[in-house]
C-alpha cells in the first residue's frame, strides 16, 4: 500500500513539473537569454557602426582594464577606466553608509510609534515611488544647479555670495543616489527594527550597559539582518546606477553603468559594454552571495 | 538616616503616568523598609502598582515623587546602569545574539571587568543554576526552564546588591514553577542578595517569602511576615487576597461582638460601639449539633469534595454566605445533607476584627 502511494506521488510531482514546464521555459528564456548573448558579445570583435563581427577576440575583456597605445600597440591600464570603477565603487559605498546613518534613525522612529501610525509613516517613506525616477532626479537637478533653490535661497540670506558649484561634481551623484535610495534602506531596517524586543534595551541598561554600548551590543547584532539586507538592497543598484550619474554627475563624472551605456552608443564598442555588463554581473552575485553567507551564519547554529 | 536594619528604604514614593491634567497614580504614597540578605515579596493583583514599584528600583522607571534609598545612598534618580541593582525579566529578555556563558558575562564585561575575572564568574553562575553543560548554547536553543535559569545567572553574575525579580516564574508549568521556587530559595541563601519578588500567586509569596508587602490599588496595605499575613490580616483586601476568608458582620457592644444576635465574641481591641467585620478562616470553623453554645446557626447549601477535605457552603441567619473547610473523614463518611440546620463554632482566637 505504501508503495501505490509512493508511485502516486511521483506521478504527481512529474505532473505538476509539467504542468510548470511552459512557465519555466519562458523564464529561463526571458532571464538566460540576454545574459547568453552578452556573454557571447562580450568574445566578438566590434563592428564598425555599432554591433558585432563574430570573430572571436578577448579585447573587450582586456579592455577592461588595459588600453592599446595608438602608436606602438602596447598594453597599458587604462586609467579612466579604473577612475570610473572606482568612482562606482566609493559613492556606492558612501551612499550605502548615509542612507543607514539616515535610515537607521529614520527606521528607529517609524518602528517605535504606535501601530496604527507605522502604517501612516511607512506611507511616507514610499510616496517617492510614486514619481518617476528621472522627474526626480531633475527636481534635484533644479534645487543644486547653480541658479537653483538652493544657491538662491543661501545667496538670499547671506551665506554664500557665490552659487556653490554642486552640480556635475561627484558629492551631486551621491546626493541624488542617497536620496533615491533611501526608502530601500529604511524598509528592510524597519522590519528588523519592528521585530526587536525592546526589553532587551531594559535589559542592556539594567546589566550596566551605556546607552551606546547598548546600541553596539546589543542592537545592532540583532537587527544586524535588516542592515545587511539594506546595503545590499542600496549597494548593489547604486553600483549599476545610470540615471542620477547621467543627470547629476553631467558627462564627466560617468559611473559603470554610464560607461556600460557610452559602450553601445557613441563607444561603437558592443563587446567592450558586453563584458563590463558580465563583470558588473559577476561582482553582484559575489555580494549577494557573501551576503547569504552572512545571513545563514547569523541565524544558524550555536 | 536610615535604622540599621533598613537597607532599602521606600520613603513616601509615588509615581504617576500621563499628562499633567489627567494623571494616573500607579503608586500613590508607598513606604517600607527592606533588610540586607531579605526575601522580600511585592503581593498584589495586576495593576497594583507592584511591578512599577520593581522597576522604579531597578530604575527603569523615575519616580514622580519620594525617595529610593540603597544602603543609605539616594538612588532613586541614578539610570538603571549606575544602580547595583539587576532585575530577573518575566520573559527573560535574554540576549537572542549570545551564548548563554555570553548572556551571563554581559554584565561583567559591561563593568569593565578582566577577561579572566569574568570567564571565572560565569563558570560560577552556571555551577549555580546548574547549566554547565549548556554554556555554548544559543538562547533560543534551551526551554523555558532554562532560559529562566541563565536569567537568574546573569542578573546575579556582577553580584548585585539587590537582585529583583519580576514575576520570573510566571511562564513555567506548575512543576516547573515548583522546581524553581526550591531553586530560587536555595540560592537566595547561598548568595545572601536581598531578593525583591514579585507575584500575584499567594501561594508563591507564602512559601518563599520572609516578609511579603500586600499591595492593592498603587497602595501598600500590609506588610509583614507569611504567618503574620495571614493569621492576622489587617484589612478586608489582604484577608480576602491572602487564602480564603469568611467576612461575618458583627455589633459591638461591651467590648464584644454580637454576632446574628446569638453570639458573643470576646474582642481585645475593638471599637465600643458600632459595627465591625470579623474575619475567620475556612479552616478554623467547625461543624457541629444545631443549638450547641457558642456557635452559629447555619443552613447547609452543598458541599465541594476536594479529596482531603471538602468545601461545605452555608447560609447565616442574616443571609451571609460562609464556607466551613472540613477535613475528610477517615471512614469516608458523606457530608451534611443540604439543607439540614446545623451550628457552626470557631475559637475566638480565629477571629480577626477587620479595618473596613
Amino acid at each position: 500500500m505504501r508503495e501505490t502511494e509512493a508511485t502516486r506521488e511521483a506521478a504527481q510531482v512529474r505532473r505538476n513539473w509539467l504542468l510548470s514546464l511552459p512557465a519555466l521555459l519562458l523564464l529561463a528564456a526571458g532571464a538566460i537569454g540576454p545574459l547568453f548573448i552578452m556573454l557571447i558579445y562580450s568574445f566578438l570583435t566590434p563592428g564598425k557602426y555599432g554591433n558585432v563581427e563574430w570573430i572571436f577576440s578577448l579585447d573587450a575583456w582586456r579592455g577592461i582594464l588595459f588600453t592599446r597605445d595608438i602608436f606602438d600597440e602596447t598594453l597599458k591600464l587604462a586609467d579612466a577606466h579604473l577612475t570610473i570603477f572606482w568612482r562606482s565603487v566609493r559613492l556606492s559605498f558612501l551612499t550605502t553608509v548615509f542612507t543607514f546613518v539616515v535610515g537607521f534613525p529614520t527606521a528607529w522612529f517609524i518602528a517605535t510609534r504606535p501601530p496604527r501610525w507605522r502604517a501612516f509613516w511607512l506611507f511616507l517613506i514610499t510616496i517617492p515611488f510614486w514619481t518617476n525616477l528621472l522627474i526626480r532626479t531633475f527636481a534635484i537637478n533644479q534645487i543644486i544647479r547653480n541658479e537653483g533653490f538652493l544657491n538662491t535661497f543661501l545667496i538670499k540670506i547671506g551665506v554664500i555670495s557665490e552659487p556653490l558649484n554642486l552640480l556635475y561634481t561627484d558629492l551631486a551623484v551621491f546626493l541624488g543616489m542617497t536620496y533615491v535610495y533611501l526608502p530601500l534602506m529604511v524598509l528592510p531596517l524597519y522590519a528588523a527594527i519592528e521585530r526587536f524586543d525592546h526589553r532587551l534595551l531594559e535589559a542592556g541598561y539594567d546589566l550596566y550597559a551605556s546607552r551606546l554600548a547598548v546600541l553596539r551590543r546589543i542592537i545592532f547584532p540583532t537587527v544586524k539582518p535588516g542592515i545587511i539586507a539594506g546595503s545590499i538592497l542600496v549597494f548593489i543598484p547604486s553600483l549599476g546606477a545610470y540615471v542620477t550619474p547621467r543627470i547629476l554627475g553631467g558627462g564627466r563624472n560617468m559611473m559603470i553603468g554610464n560607461f556600460i551605456d557610452l559602450q553601445f552608443g557613441q563607444g561603437r564598442n558592443w563587446p567592450l559594454g558586453a563584458s563590463l555588463s558580465v563583470m558588473l554581473l559577476v561582482v553582484v552575485t559575489a555580494a549577494l552571495l557573501i551576503y547569504v553567507r552572512f545571513a545563514n551564519r547569523d541565524r544558524g547554529h550555536g | 538616616m536610615g535604622s540599621d536594619d533598613g537597607f532599602i528604604e521606600i520613603i513616601d514614593v509615588t509615581k504617576a503616568f500621563g499628562p499633567a491634567d489627567r494623571r494616573v497614580y500607579a503608586l500613590g504614597g508607598v513606604a517600607a523598609t527592606i533588610r540586607r540578605g531579605e526575601f522580600f515579596t511585592l503581593l498584589g493583583p495586576s495593576g497594583c502598582g507592584k511591578t512599577t514599584l520593581l522597576r522604579l528600583i531597578a530604575g527603569f522607571e523615575l519616580p514622580t515623587s519620594g525617595e529610593i534609598r540603597l544602603d543609605g545612598q539616594e538612588i532613586g534618580h541614578l539610570p538603571p546602569f549606575r544602580r547595583p541593582v539587576n532585575t530577573v525579566f518575566q520573559n527573560y529578555a535574554l540576549f537572542p545574539h549570545m551564548t548563554v556563558a555570553q548572556n551571563i558575562g554581559f554584565g561583567l564585561e559591561m563593568l569593565g571587568k578582566p577577561k579572566a575575572d569574568i570567564a571565572a564568574t560565569v563558570e560560577r553562575m552556571l555551577a549555580l543554576v546548574k547549566m554547565t553543560d549548556l554554556a555554548g548554547r544559543r538562547t533560543d536553543q534551551l526551554s523555558g526552564g532554562q532560559q529562566q535559569r541563565v536569567a537568574l545567572a546573569r542578573a546575579l553574575a556582577p553580584q548585585p546588591k539587590v537582585l529583583l525579580l519580576d514575576e520570573p516564574l510566571s511562564a513555567l508549568d506548575l512543576k516547573l514553577r515548583k522546581e524553581m521556587q526550591v531553586e530560587l530559595k536555595r540560592i537566595q541563601l547561598e548568595t545572601g542578595i536581598t531578593f525583591i519578588f514579585v507575584t500575584h500567586d499567594q501561594e508563591e509569596a507564602l512559601t518563599m517569602s520572609d516578609r511579603i508587602a500586600v499591595m492593592s490599588g498603587g497602595k501598600i496595605l500590609q506588610i509583614g511576615t507569611p504567618r503574620e499575613i495571614y493569621a492576622h490580616p489587617t484589612n478586608r483586601f489582604v484577608a480576602d487576597f491572602i487564602g480564603e476568608t469568611n467576612f461575618i458582620r458583627a455589633r459591638v457592644q461591651g467590648g464584644k461582638a454580637i454576632v446574628g444576635g446569638e453570639v458573643e465574641v470576646p474582642l481585645p481591641a475593638a471599637p465600643a460601639q458600632g459595627e465591625v467585620t470579623l474575619a475567620i478562616r475556612p479552616e478554623h470553623l467547625r461543624l457541629v449539633a444545631k443549638g450547641t453554645a457558642g456557635a452559629l446557626t447555619a443552613t447547609v447549601g452543598d458541599a465541594v469534595y476536594f479529596g482531603t477535605d471538602s468545601h461545605v457552603h452555608l447560609t447565616l441567619g442574616d443571609g451571609t454566605g460562609i464556607v466551613v473547610r472540613q477535613q475528610t473523614d477517615p471512614d469516608g463518611r458523606e457530608g451534611p445533607a443540604p439543607g439540614s440546620v446545623l451550628g457552626v463554632s470557631f475559637p475566638p482566637a480565629a477571629v480577626q476584627v477587620l479595618e473596613d
